[in-house]
């Protein structure tokens, strides 16, 4: 037992959570029905936690693609595509992503996580320098551990800390690496990208864009962050991942940079693991292929996330500070985080709790996530569901603190 | 014009302080996490406050290697005077 004497608090907090049946960290579906349904211990529940941003899970056409892909391919490649060999999925995955950014240049990883660590810890190198956003997520701190650079967190959003924090380096021999994300996962916010690409340009470093939670979401063509904000030539690197917008598993980077495929023989996350398998390849391939021609489905995920991110503020909840398909209820305590979370699953409603370290400032978050899959009714349902719980725990007002036709006349 | 090390000292008692929002008796051999219950984004927070008060820059693998307070007074120190 002395091996895991050190897990003994985190053991301590794990089985109040199991003892009390309900465990926001150990929830397990016993079916999922459809991108925005699923049952759990026999019974439906609405899915409002899964990050199926564009609800491309249960996409015909990618479903066909991934039954064929396995068919004639098999179940799985068995090994590293630098060991063992690419199959020509991989390889035509990466052009139509390459393709889909205008750049020259993709590699795919095996999970969006991989990504981020093979990336981050190949770019930078002992003398170099990552600068991170503290609200960074866990795979891009791993990544810039699994590295030899020193890192250094500069404030959330903050162009002016970034700025402050590169002119300390600035004597400081070595490549600096700026590492920012699209949406933030915890909260929903963006970042100011032009604003850091200014700083960027000042100090001559390079930048690397996370847009995990903004492909399929954000800019004129679903490619993120860095469209919307209009600075994609400033940006040396895109990372993604395909577990969110497109419904799979993987991740990848896109770049412009001359010589970026020698990442593939030094980036060890991308060379010692098995690569994607067929399945999952084609059903990656297609879903992006869907995500290109149906903007329809951006359309209807920001309207549902403009609609449950207004109708949790007109409620009375704390929210982040814009309508993402990430929205968060800031709760005041875990353990009314915990409270919150399981009346709604007992009412059928299915969110993710969120807790420090994992958020920043050291907040306890009940956090949902919502699809183009999500009727208008559901969405409704979902709110009315959050009315009954806020008010059962007198976390908001009796009534809404504003009504819907005067927050619209006042925007 | 480097900081005297009971400068420092006092800087990152307010600044461990102002992060735990409680009164609380601190010296060098306070352990930060263990002693205090910070957690590691909190203690990088707090960090911050030391870096932007000395103008230094304290990489996150020295961070890990910092279990005391002394431990931090120390590492600050050696970062100031190697400016």
């Amino acid at each position: 037992m002395a091996l895991f004497d050190k897990f003994a608090p985190l053991m301590r907090q794990f089985e109040s959570l199991e003892s009390t049946g309900y465990n926001p960290f150990n929830v397990s579906f016993d079916r999922v029905l459809s991108p925005t349904e699923g049952v759990i211990a026999g019974r439906r529940i609405l899915l409002l936690g899964t990050n199926n941003y564009l609800g491309l899970t249960y996409d015909p056409d990618v479903i066909d693609a991934a039954v064929a892909a396995t068919r004639s391919l098999g179940a799985g490649t068995t090994g590293s595509r630098v060991a063992n060999g690419s199959y020509g999925g991989h390889r035509q995955l990466e052009r139509h992503l390459a393709d889909f950014y205008g750049r020259q240049h993709c590699m795919v990883f095996s999970t969006g996580y991989q990504a981020n660590l093979g990336i981050l810890s190949a770019l930078a190198g002992k003398d170099d320098h990552l600068i991170l956003d503290a609200d960074s997520h866990a795979s891009i701190y791993d990544g810039s551990r699994l590295g030899h650079a020193q890192v250094t967190r500069f404030r959330h959003n903050d162009p002016d800390d970034l700025d402050n924090r590169l002119r300390r380096l600035a004597d400081t021999p070595g490549d600096k690496v700026i590492v920012v994300e699209g949406i933030y996962s915890m909260l929903g916010d963006t970042a100011p990208l032009r604003e850091f690409v200014e700083v960027k340009r000042k100090w001559g470093a390079y930048l690397v864009v996370d847009e995990a939670h903004s492909l399929g979401v954000l800019g004129r063509t679903g490619r993120g962050l860095a469209e919307a904000a209009g600075v994609e030539d400033e940006v040396d690197f895109v990372v993604g991942t395909f577990s969110k917008s497109l419904g799979g598993i993987g991740g990848f980077c896109v770049s412009d940079m001359d010589g970026f495929d020698i990442l593939r023989v030094a980036s060890r996350p991308y060379m010692f693991t098995a690569s994607l398998p067929p399945a999952v390849v084609a059903a990656v391939t297609e879903a992006l292929n869907q995500l290109r021609h149906r903007p329809a489905l951006r359309q209807q995920l920001m309207d549902n996330a403009r609609r449950f991110h207004a109708g949790l503020g007109d409620l009375g909840f704390h929210v982040g500070p814009e309508a993402s398909p990430v929205v968060s209820a800031i709760m005041p305590d875990p353990k009314t985080a915990f409270a919150f979370w399981t009346r709604l699953l007992e009412a059928g409603l299915y969110t993710n709790v969120s807790l420090p370290p994992a958020t920043p400032k050291g907040l306890a978050l009940l956090r949902s996530s919502v699809s183009a899959a999500h009727s208008r009714s559901q969405i409704d349902h979902a709110l009315s569901l959050f009315a009954d719980t806020g008010r059962e725990l007198g976390l908001i007002p009796a009534e809404p603190v504003a009504q819907p036709e005067i927050r619209a006349a006042a925007q | 014009m480097a900081n005297s090390e009971e400068q420092i000292r006092s800087l990152v008692f307010d600044a461990l302080r102002a992060a735990l929002e409680r009164p609380v008796e601190l010296s060098d051999d306070t352990n930060i996490t263990e002693g205090l219950g910070l957690d590691s984004v909190a203690v990088m927070d707090f960090v911050m406050e030391i870096e932007d008060a000395l103008d230094i820059s304290i990489p996150l693998d020295r961070i890990a290697e910092v279990k005391t307070v002394g431990d931090l007074i120390a590492t600050a120190r050696d970062l100031k005077g190697n400016r």
